[in-house]
């Protein structure tokens, strides 16, 4: 009894706190010193925890990276763990302040969710791979096979799609985790694994044998991965947009936290200068200070070296850049000017 | 034969016979089997079905079982080191044991839990076992703010305002208790819910600047494994009692409003799986409650797993109510006592001391069920396996994982249930 | 007089007129205040929670309506009793998951009453070792979670059954059971399904289909199971009249069986065997791993708990009742099936109809290795894809609640009509 009236007051304080949370999210995150960020539970490369519970990855990063522009800690993060299924009611309910789980920007998420997608830090595509001794060189001779997906996703919804366009059959086999997919692959309990390229490669990558594995050619869908915060605070949407363009646009302009320093000095390039806070006052438009981008990119470098320490090519994850490479790449990256 | 019998007649024995040895098929091993396992032509043939049985799984499981690697980094290296042959590797568990025992809590502070963990059984004993001196229950009222001051740290004036709180109430109680006993009820709750709504804070505030002391504050989402399951199950189990009593005690009362809303919450509770609870946890509650309202995920499956364990208990404590006989309320009425002092002296004791086993055999259940959990991204022990099994170096490995957390499982729940197999025995001997 | 008042008033006290102070002191009136005021807070928290919900549903501009039901799903379910499609309704895609919930519910209680009735009888076996393993059984199913056993049975299937290719080639790594009928692979058992060469057409009965074969056979079953017990009446009235009991098996098999085999003759009914075709068996009926793993997992572990209480209740009849049998001279078999069984029955089908409401309700765990029931279809996909997690929770407690009620009301009927007649 006397541990239930006790919760209940650690309940009653929070609520009380809770209720005192009328102010923007900007305010909110600063007030409590600390982003809340939510993240997959679980996918190497993207975001896992390590042997010490220190969450590493490519969305662990941005967050890190937001966390920097607006606490000055990369740190900072309390990561939640959310499931395909959790993840939405987590945002909208305010339990995280900002989503970075590989999620797929779509029209009714966007719309119907009431949820801002901030830009796109990963840009991705359905695919399907199998084994080489199936001998499929293309989707279209998949038909009766046995499909391995993760639910919760778009991607069930695409393999419907997909399979229904072409008037094939197939029988999916819904799993909840991306680990527990790989191993029914592996084990031979579907012919076929389908997700996000970027995940068919990572999964690949940590094969015992990966040449033995084939990623179809087809990309059926177009999987725009990205941040995403609730509707109706557009300054923190601003916040978020715009330090994911500062790391891609830190990468364009050659700034990388290892010459950072010296940059934010001062440099003839007006454009790092506004960047970097070294000319103009661009972070006080949003609330932060000057130096807001600065601490960004020093969190965890530009956009490229996230990219290359967490999913790169020298990664077990072992991605090309491909369409996430700076537009000057020939890749889709492209950050709008900071003026 | 004949010079045995030498001094006496022929046809009677004076001396006795040496004793000769058993018949072999009655003694020793031969009669144990043939009684135990071969007395018939059905227990031959299930004795021989059960030998098979027990051969198949040993040469199914004992190779891999004997021929264990502990030292690796990872399965791919555990691989290498068996070269080919059966075995498990069990190096995931030497790599991983902390982070299924107690999820991501700093390590530097594992004895915390410990700790708690083990004043937890102090605080136990004089509940569990009736033979311990009556005094030590003054830390069993104690222990929730212990353990919650171990487990969580923070400001210690925190807990010491709430039981502060308590100590406020009881003091009320006492100098209105002159006045009526209704007004000293109301204000025995009234006060101190005042006081911790309006003023604990300020208290806990102003001390904790003056005196900052306290453990170091750890967050609730670095609670996982096993920690998560004990903290969730006890807490659960331990609220739900009072909530349970109560229900109960609406379920049987004669108002008959009261009585349907009671039987109305415990069987819808009953009624649905405990999964649309968590699930109400973590996906709805956040529309029940205020605009702007968030807190911690683990504080609300502990509320929803306690409604869930309240709705169970109350049963068990109907049952328990149910077997007393109707001489004791009989008894109480006689004596004049009113409906409160009645429940509390009479009919609550031994109504409670009946439900033990049940309330216990509630508690195993909930206990494996708070591996539910999983489902709504707590990291329970399943949560990390999927967590361990999401990392590189220890993709693919099930059952060393699942032998390790249901091995686990077992020493708990089955140490739990003997306990409450003593009991049962121990509550007949009691009553008949 | 204020003595003689108080005398009077304390003999006659009903008599006494109503003061507002006895809503409070008077037992009479007392619980109806209480049940007032609780009344009174019980709506306010009622109107504070609906509130809140409204509140909220306006700040994240969300209505509360069922609509979505009608919407195309968009996702395929793998295991689907009924006809459905991705291009179908979420409501239609519920239907399917309520209809697998059901099948799993079924299979795994039927299995748990199985094992456990088999274990509860080993386990009191005077036989050492039949008794001990029951035991281990017993101890070792219901002291570790549920979940960890769903999980472990689909990893033993998932990895330990060799996959459809190793059946493929001229000297195949594994092969099918019972002469080629029963294939074990990792995706899921494939045995002999019953096809009718006459099809009968379906019966349109709105959202469900059912085939008219299948309806037929049950009948024609059900019609037989009532003739038998007939027939078991007429006998039971000539043992009566004449001491005699005439003998009936084969008039009960011919019963039972005859017309369910002229049916199946009747329609072309023939067993249809599983082969290996493209990546695949085709053909007999898939048990999915998924539903293997469930079954198997919640059968097991649910057995174990049925065990416990079959045993309780045997070793609930007091030894008299055997002694006292067998003092009339009747057989142990006769002692248990007319004496021990049937008082034994009543303390076991109470907790059993519990164990099988647990069943139903662990049904929901199905997500974990994939299965499709309700709440993978309605609570999870459906809710995911259309963002409607109010409305679909809502509505999947409302369902598991129907389904729990309906099976505890089955209970209590069972209870009054079994119950002990006290006098």
């Amino acid at each position: 009894m006397k541990k239930s009236v006790f919760l209940g007051t650690i309940a009653a304080t929070s609520l009380i706190a809770g209720l005192a949370q009328a102010q923007s999210t900007l305010e909110t995150v600063q007030s409590r010193g600390e982003l809340n960020c939510g993240v997959s539970t679980g996918l190497a490369g993207f975001s896992a925890p390590d042997g010490n519970g220190v969450w590493q990855g490519f969305d662990v990063d941005y967050c890190r990276a937001v966390a920097a522009a607006e606490l000055n800690d990369p740190m900072a993060v309390n990561f939640v763990p959310t499931t395909g299924q959790t993840r939405f009611s987590a945002l909208a309910s305010g339990e995280v302040d900002i989503l970075a789980r590989n999620t797929t920007w779509t029209f009714s998420r966007d719309v119907d969710l009431n949820f801002t997608f901030v830009g796109t830090n990963y840009y991705d595509g359905q695919g399907f791979m199998v084994t080489r001794e199936l001998g499929v060189s293309s989707a279209l001779e998949l038909d009766g096979a046995t499909v391995c997906i993760q639910t919760g996703t778009t991607t069930e919804l695409n393999l419907a799609d997909y399979f229904r366009v072409n008037g094939m059959a197939y029988e999916p086999v819904p799993i909840e985790t991306n680990a527990e997919a790989q191993q029914q692959y592996l084990a031979g309990a579907c012919d076929v694994y389908t997700t996000d390229v970027s995940g068919l490669a990572a999964t690949r990558a940590s094969f015992a044998n990966p040449s033995d594995h084939v990623i179809l050619p087809e990309v059926i869908s177009k999987e725009p991965l990205g941040p995403a915060v609730r509707h109706g605070d557009d300054q923190w949407a601003d916040i978020t947009r715009w330090t994911l363009f500062a790391l891609i646009a830190a990468e364009e302009l050659g700034v990388t936290s290892a010459n950072i320093d010296e940059m934010k000095a001062g440099t003839d390039n007006p454009e790092i200068n506004r960047l970097l806070g070294a000319e103009g006052d661009l972070g006080a438009m949003f609330g932060l200070d000057s130096e807001w981008a600065v601490r960004a990119i020093a969190a965890a470098g530009n956009y490229g070296e996230i990219f290359s320490a967490t999913i790169g090519e020298q990664t077990p994850i072992g991605l090309a850049r491909g369409l996430n490479a700076q537009w000057t790449q020939g890749g889709l990256l492209y950050a709008p000017p900071f003026r | 034969m004949s010079d045995t019998h030498a001094q006496t007649v022929a046809y009677v024995r004076e001396s006795m016979l040496p004793e000769k040895p058993a018949p072999i098929a009655e003694k020793g091993a031969v009669k144990w089997l043939r009684e135990n396992l071969f007395s018939g032509w059905l227990n031959t043939v299930l004795t021989v079905i059960s030998l098979l049985a027990i051969w198949y799984l040993l040469s199914a499981i004992g190779p891999w079982l004997l021929n264990t690697v502990w030292n690796a980094q990872s399965l791919r290296e555990c691989r290498e080191v068996l070269d080919g042959a059966s075995g498990a590797c069990f190096a995931v568990i030497r790599d991983r044991w902390h982070q299924l025992l107690f999820g991501f809590y700093p390590p530097q502070h594992y004895w915390r839990p410990v700790l708690s963990l083990i004043l937890l059984f102090v605080a136990l004993a004089p509940v569990l076992f009736s033979q311990l001196p009556r005094k030590l229950l003054g830390f069993s009222a104690f222990y929730p703010f212990v353990a919650y001051h171990l487990l969580w740290g923070g400001s210690v004036w925190l807990p010491i305002s709430v039981i502060l709180g308590f100590a406020l109430g009881y003091v009320a109680y006492r100098i209105l208790a002159r006045i009526a006993p209704l007004v000293a009820i109301t204000g025995a709750i009234v006060v101190p819910v005042l006081w911790w709504v309006l003023f604990a804070g300020e208290f806990t505030a102003a001390l904790t600047s003056v005196a900052p002391i306290g453990l170091e504050f750890v967050r609730s989402d670095r609670f996982g494994g096993f920690l998560i399951s004990l903290v969730i199950g006890v807490t659960g189990i331990s609220l739900s009692l009072p909530i349970g009593i109560l229900l109960a005690l609406g379920r049987q009362s004669d108002m008959v409003f009261l009585k349907s809303v009671c039987v109305m919450v415990i069987e819808f509770i009953r009624g649905v799986p405990l999964i649309t609870l968590l699930f109400t946890a973590s996906l709805l509650l956040n529309y029940f409650l205020p605009p702007g309202t968030a807190f911690d995920l683990i504080l609300r499956v502990i509320i929803m797993v306690t409604l869930f364990a309240s709705a169970y208990m109350a049963e068990v404590i109907r049952g328990g109510l149910a077997a007393l006989p109707k001489g004791q309320y009989e008894a109480a009425d006689a004596l004049g006592l009113d409906y409160w002092k009645a429940q509390r002296l009479i009919i609550m004791p031994q109504a409670l001391k009946i439900s033990i086993p049940g309330i216990v055999n509630t508690f195993i259940g909930l206990f494996k069920d708070t591996t539910l959990v999983v489902f709504i991204g707590l990291l329970d022990p399943i949560g990390l396996s999927n967590a361990i099994r999401a990392d590189t170096n220890w993709n693919g490995i099930y059952w060393e994982l699942f032998i390790f957390i249901g091995a686990l499982f077992f020493i708990f729940c089955f140490g739990m249930s003997r306990y409450s197999m003593y009991l049962e025995r121990k509550l007949k001997t009691d009553h008949r | 007089m204020s003595i003689s008042d108080d005398v009077r008033s304390a003999t006659s006290a009903p008599k006494r007129a109503f003061r507002p102070s006895m809503l409070l002191y008077d037992q009479r009136y007392r619980s109806i205040t209480i049940q007032v005021f609780f009344l009174f807070a019980l709506m306010l928290g009622a109107a504070w929670l609906i509130d809140n919900t409204v509140n909220n549903l306006r700040a994240l501009g969300r209505d509360f309506s069922f609509a979505f039901l009608n919407a195309p799903a968009g996702y395929d379910i793998n295991q689907r009793p009924i006809e459905y499609n991705s291009q179908m309704t979420h409501g239609r895609a519920a239907l399917v998951g309520f209809l697998n919930t059901i099948i799993l519910a079924v299979m795994a209680c039927a299995l748990a009453t199985v094992l456990g009735v088999i274990a509860g009888v080993l386990r009191l076996s005077n036989n050492w070792i039949v008794g001990r393993l029951m035991t281990v059984y017993i101890e070792v199913f219901r002291n570790i979670p549920t979940l960890l056993w769903i999980l472990i049975f689909g990893a033993i299937m998932s990895e330990a059954m060799p996959a459809p290719s190793a059946f493929r080639g001229d000297d195949p790594a594994a092969s099918m059971l019972f002469a080629d009928s029963v294939a074990i692979t990792n995706r899921g058992v494939y045995i002999p399904s019953i096809q009718f060469l006459r099809d009968l057409g379906d019966l349109q009965l709105g959202p469900i289909a059912p085939s008219l074969n299948w309806l037929l056979v049950l009948v024609v079953l059900v019609a037989g199971v009532y003739a038998n017990k007939r027939l078991l009446q007429h006998a039971t009235a000539v043992q009566n009249a004449t001491g005699i009991r005439p003998k009936t098996w084969w008039k009960s098999i011919l019963v039972l069986l005859g017309p369910v085999v002229v049916i199946f003759v009747a329609l072309g009914a023939h067993l249809e065997y599983p082969e290996l075709r493209g990546f695949n068996f085709a053909g007999g009926t898939y048990l999915r791993n998924s539903l293997i793993a469930m079954w198997l997992g919640l059968g097991i572990y649910t057995g174990a708990f049925v065990a416990e209480n079959v045993r309780a209740g045997i070793l609930a009849i007091s030894k008299g009742q055997t002694e006292a049998a067998f003092a009339l001279g009747m057989q142990p078999g006769k002692t248990m099936r007319l004496v021990i069984l049937p008082q034994a029955l009543r303390v076991i089908i109470p907790p059993l109809i519990s164990q099988y409401l647990n069943i139903t309700k662990n049904t929901s765990l199905g997500l974990a290795v994939g299965y499709m029931d309700l709440r993978s279809t309605l609570g999870g996909i459906t809710i995911n894809q259309t963002g409607r997690e109010l409305e679909g929770m809502l509505l999947m407690m409302l369902i598991y609640l129907a389904i729990s009620l309906t099976i505890s009301g089955a209970m209590n009927v069972y209870n009054s009509r079994v119950k002990l007649k006290e006098r």
